[in-house]
């Protein structure tokens, strides 16, 4: 005798929500604010509003404009929220910055994408091409070293100045605009690390593991890793974007990666290399534009610029010296390569004239050598 | 990337931190947490390279999606009830999202772990994403939906008015304070893991079956990243839990986020599910229905229980009085009521609930027609101007509650009401979890340990303090909730836009005295407060159904 079926219990048909044709769309009726279609807390640099601007202005309220309650939360011993004093640089109006990037969502990615792509083209196009047998010994051993080392001031950078920087601004404008410099960093770092793990799998004699040491102790790169580890202890944001983007990178990291690697690494054989540095140099030439636009509005703030370009000045006397050691120490890796189409003195000269060129526009000078 | 070439590359860009020697990071943000002990767990791994064309591909269908909309037409079959909720919705979350931007450079000062500071800085970049992507969503709305007054100051909005603020105070509980009780246990293990269930996935369903089919695009894809953020979270609590000292703190912590992300977030998203939808289908979840299974189900049992194994105390309590407040104690219905009574000084329209609705309100919360149904039909008669004044200021049977002092919901469970001198003020709060956040956890000690980390309850946080005495008409016109003729008002108890005569002026809220329940606390003798607790605690609040205005 086969056991009863079991029967499943009755299912009550499943109920969908019914479409309803409401009418409420835009210009369906006339009534007061019906034709009120743009953000209006704000007044935008042109006649109309960004999306840059619409996405981004007042979404980090500030008391000094519609914020009423004041910041909710505080810290143990001091206020919450955004405080103005996080910098010794003051300003008239911090709401002034507007990111020349116009940086929101969909440039970051698209930006980003495409370098990534760009990249990872270029490498898969320089393996099938058998790009790297021709580079000689002495090349091999100059990318696993230095271009190798490079990556870790990157990602130091990357994570410990401007992640930390970008919680630290008064408005969401600057906080975004250093938020994306720090992905820029971090990417770059990674873009380096795995080409590094592309040229250990590609060319046998290549020390995938060199650039640890090297970073760690070799002496022509120490200058460069105590100025990074320095830069990531200063407590003001505002400094350490200044030390970093106006005086650092300039005199270290410009000079190591225009002034050196872009102009000699063609001659060694080796055209892969530029493209990915190349990519640095687009993300630093972008978090320039934002930093020459943010130090600007500082240095020539109406009430507080004297007072800005003095305090700007002071953090020159004290980062200056610190990069110029650190790019001097760097100098006996320009004498590594077979070919050897530039001289230090030649490329510190082209990077220092660009540094004095951008602390020109915000009305300070270069410290005196010692 | 195969599998195999993304564990080399990660395992390759682990290279890239090192110890350093001449100069240590800047600790900004401290933690009362210890990390000394932990050995180091690994989050989701995520590399760059792959991170950006994913997320530029999902953007793409994202922004897809909206152009389909536009030429479509969504929004001839958008209801309004609902579009007009996500004026207050979507002006406070994208600073939420922003917060927790700000909040990983907090994580990653307290954690010594490199692995987890590279999953904190997508998760960066990821929240930057999330809070443009969703103010775009809401240009899009003022640009096509009928009514565009409200999301015009959206903003604005947001930083001054009382709802605005309830959801402020949870974005900068991401960034403020100690760094692990903020950034982790309070955005990741809490916000992120349980409450992102309702307001990402919950609520979306709802705008689609209200014919928005735009916010579960916008909001499905900024939930696909969160599981790489709990992802985040659950490695430092492993982290933590690995020191015996930080056990007394993630208790604190877990029963502070806990309750604190029930009171704000199940007060706006319940009201957002239940009352701004039009689909009354009876064998459609209600918000309790959601959250037994997203919240209770999915976080509780299956998340927070397990991790009963290494010794932690869960707050089983707390739970499952959260569960009591919603389906037993009307905490969602209680919360919507208030808000539709303060319709004069929100920025969006509030339309009475009918026939309909509380039909629907009774099959899922038995006993709800009783305690509600007065009230919602007296708001219903109420809704024009003419002849009688906003409901909050007509007799109908319904106190205006006070305040919460720590989650600034209105104290609407009204027998839960604690009354308590701290720091030489007389505050009202919604609970005793509540009380002891402000009076017991965000303080220098606790249980006689030091925290000199814990962050403090600042600011002015019972909003109608700074509004006491005030005509309302003159309050409306400061906040800006005026629309653009100068004189109707942005808010209306109704949705009905065809006839100016129906529209509430500022003409028709003069003459208004607006008051503070809490100076009003502050000024009363010893008996007349307790006269008034007591009073306050054994008012049910339920409108007679004889009541007649």
């Amino acid at each position: 005798m086969n056991a009863p079926v079991k029967q499943a219990p009755a299912k009550a048909p499943q109920s969908f929500p019914k479409p309803e044709f409401t009418g409420a769309e835009a210009g369906m009726q006339t009534f007061p604010s019906s034709t009120s279609r743009s953000y209006n807390y704000f007044k935008p640099q042109k006649m109309r509003a960004t999306v840059y601007e619409d996405v981004t202005i007042d979404v980090q309220p500030d008391p000094e404009r519609h914020l009423s309650q004041g910041w909710l939360y505080g810290f143990a011993k001091s206020p919450g929220g955004y405080p103005q004093d996080w910098t010794v640089l003051k300003s008239g109006n911090w709401h002034a910055f507007l990111d020349p990037n116009e940086e929101w969502e969909q440039t970051i990615y698209r930006n980003n994408s495409n370098i990534v792509r760009q990249i990872e083209l270029n490498l898969q196009n320089a393996k099938e091409a058998g790009a790297y047998a021709h580079w000689s010994p002495t090349w091999i051993r100059f990318v696993a070293d230095n271009v190798g080392a490079w990556m870790h001031a990157e990602h130091g950078l990357g994570m410990h100045v401007f992640v930390s920087a970008q919680r630290s601004a008064p408005t969401n404008m600057i906080n975004n605009a250093v938020c994306v410099n720090s992905v820029h960093r971090l990417r770059f770092a990674q873009d380096l690390a795995l080409y590094n793990l592309d040229l250990s799998e590609s060319i046998e004699a290549f020390d995938g593991k060199a650039h640890k040491d090297v970073w760690k102790s070799s002496p022509f790169w120490q200058g460069v890793r105590e100025n990074v580890e320095r830069l990531t202890a200063i407590g003001d944001w505002a400094e350490a974007i200044f030390a970093t983007n106006v005086v650092f990178e300039p005199l270290v990291g410009v000079l190591f990666r225009s002034d050196l690697l872009m102009q000699i690494a063609a001659r060694n054989g080796d055209y892969i290399t530029p493209t990915l540095i190349g990519a640095g140099e687009n993300d630093y030439n972008r978090d320039l534009r934002y930093t020459r636009a943010l130090f600007s509005l500082l240095a020539n703030d109406a009430e507080y610029g004297e007072a800005n370009r003095a305090v700007m000045q002071s953090w020159l006397d004290k980062w200056v010296p610190v990069s110029r050691h650190a790019a001097v120490e760097l100098q006996p890796i320009w004498s590594q390569p077979s070919e050897r189409t530039i001289t230090f003195a030649e490329s510190f000269a082209a990077a220092t004239a660009d540094f004095n060129t951008l602390i020109a526009d915000f009305g300070l000078t270069s410290p005196k050598e010692k | 990337m195969s599998r195999q070439s993304l564990s080399k590359a990660h395992e390759k860009i682990t290279e890239l931190s090192w110890e350093p020697t001449f100069a240590t990071p800047a600790t900004r943000f401290g933690t009362d947490y210890k990390f000394d002990k932990s050995p180091k767990k690994d989050p989701l791994k995520q590399i760059l390279r792959s991170y950006f064309p994913m997320e530029e591909e999902k953007d793409n269908r994202v922004f897809g999606a909206m152009d389909g909309a536009i030429r479509g037409n969504m929004f001839r079959q958008v209801q309004e009830r609902w579009m007009e909720w996500q004026k207050l919705f979507l002006s406070i979350i994208p600073f939420p999202e922003i917060s927790a931007a700000r909040a990983m450079p907090l994580a990653i000062d307290a954690v010594p772990n490199p692995q987890i500071h590279n999953g904190l800085a997508v998760q960066m970049i990821d929240e930057v994403r999330h809070s443009t992507i969703q103010m775009n969503l809401k240009r899009l709305y003022m640009n096509h939906y009928i009514d565009p007054a409200g999301f015009d100051i959206t903003e604005k909005g947001f930083a001054n008015n009382y709802a605005g603020t309830i959801g402020r105070q949870f974005g900068e509980g991401f960034i403020t304070g100690d760094a692990i009780t903020a950034a982790n246990v309070y955005l990741t293990l809490v916000a992120e893991t349980a409450f992102t269930n309702t307001l990402f996935v919950a609520m979306p369903s709802e705008a689609a079956a209200n014919g928005d089919y735009l916010l579960p695009t916008v909001f499905h894809s900024v939930q696909s990243d969160e599981s790489r953020h709990i992802s985040n979270g659950y490695s430092i609590l492993l982290m933590a839990l690995a020191d015996e000292d930080n056990r007394q703190l993630l208790e604190r912590d877990l029963r502070y986020a806990w309750w604190n992300n029930h009171c704000v977030v199940d007060a706006a998203i319940g009201t957002f599910i239940e009352y701004g939808t039009k689909d009354r289908r009876k064998d459609r979840d209600s918000y309790a229905e959601m959250w037994r299974r997203w919240i209770y189900d999915d976080y509780y049992r299956s998340y927070l229980m397990p991790l009963e194994k290494y010794g932690l105390v869960i707050p089983h309590d707390l739970v499952e009085e959260a569960w009591d407040r919603i389906y037993n104690k009307h905490y969602v219905h209680r919360v919507a009521q208030f808000f539709a009574t303060g319709w004069p000084v929100n920025y969006w329209r509030i339309d009475a609930m009918t026939d309909k609705d509380f039909e629907w309100f009774e099959h899922k919360y038995p006993g709800w027609y009783d305690q509600f149904g007065a009230w919602w039909e007296a708001y219903s008669r109420l809704a024009y101007p003419g002849k009688n004044k906003p409901i909050a200021f007509e007799n109908v049977g319904y106190e205006y509650p006070h305040r919460c002092w720590t989650c600034m919901v209105p104290a609407l469970i009204r027998e839960d009401l604690v009354v308590e001198k701290v720091d030489n003020q007389w505050r009202t709060y919604c609970s005793e979890t509540c009380y002891w956040t402000d009076a017991v956890a965000f303080r220098p000690e606790y249980q006689g340990r030091e925290t000199p980390s814990m962050g403090r309850l600042t600011g002015d946080r019972e909003w109608e303090t700074l509004h006491h005495g005030r005509d309302l008409a003159d309050i409306i016109s400061d906040l800006g909730y005026v629309r653009d003729d100068g004189k109707t008002l942005i808010p209306q108890p109704h949705l009905d836009l065809s006839d100016p005569k129906k529209l509430w002026t500022l003409d028709d809220v003069r003459g208004i005295e607006f008051g503070s329940p809490n100076v009003t606390l502050n000024n009363m003798t010893e008996s007349e407060r307790e006269a008034f607790a007591s009073s306050y605690r054994s008012n049910p609040n339920r409108t007679p159904s004889t009541a007649k205005v």
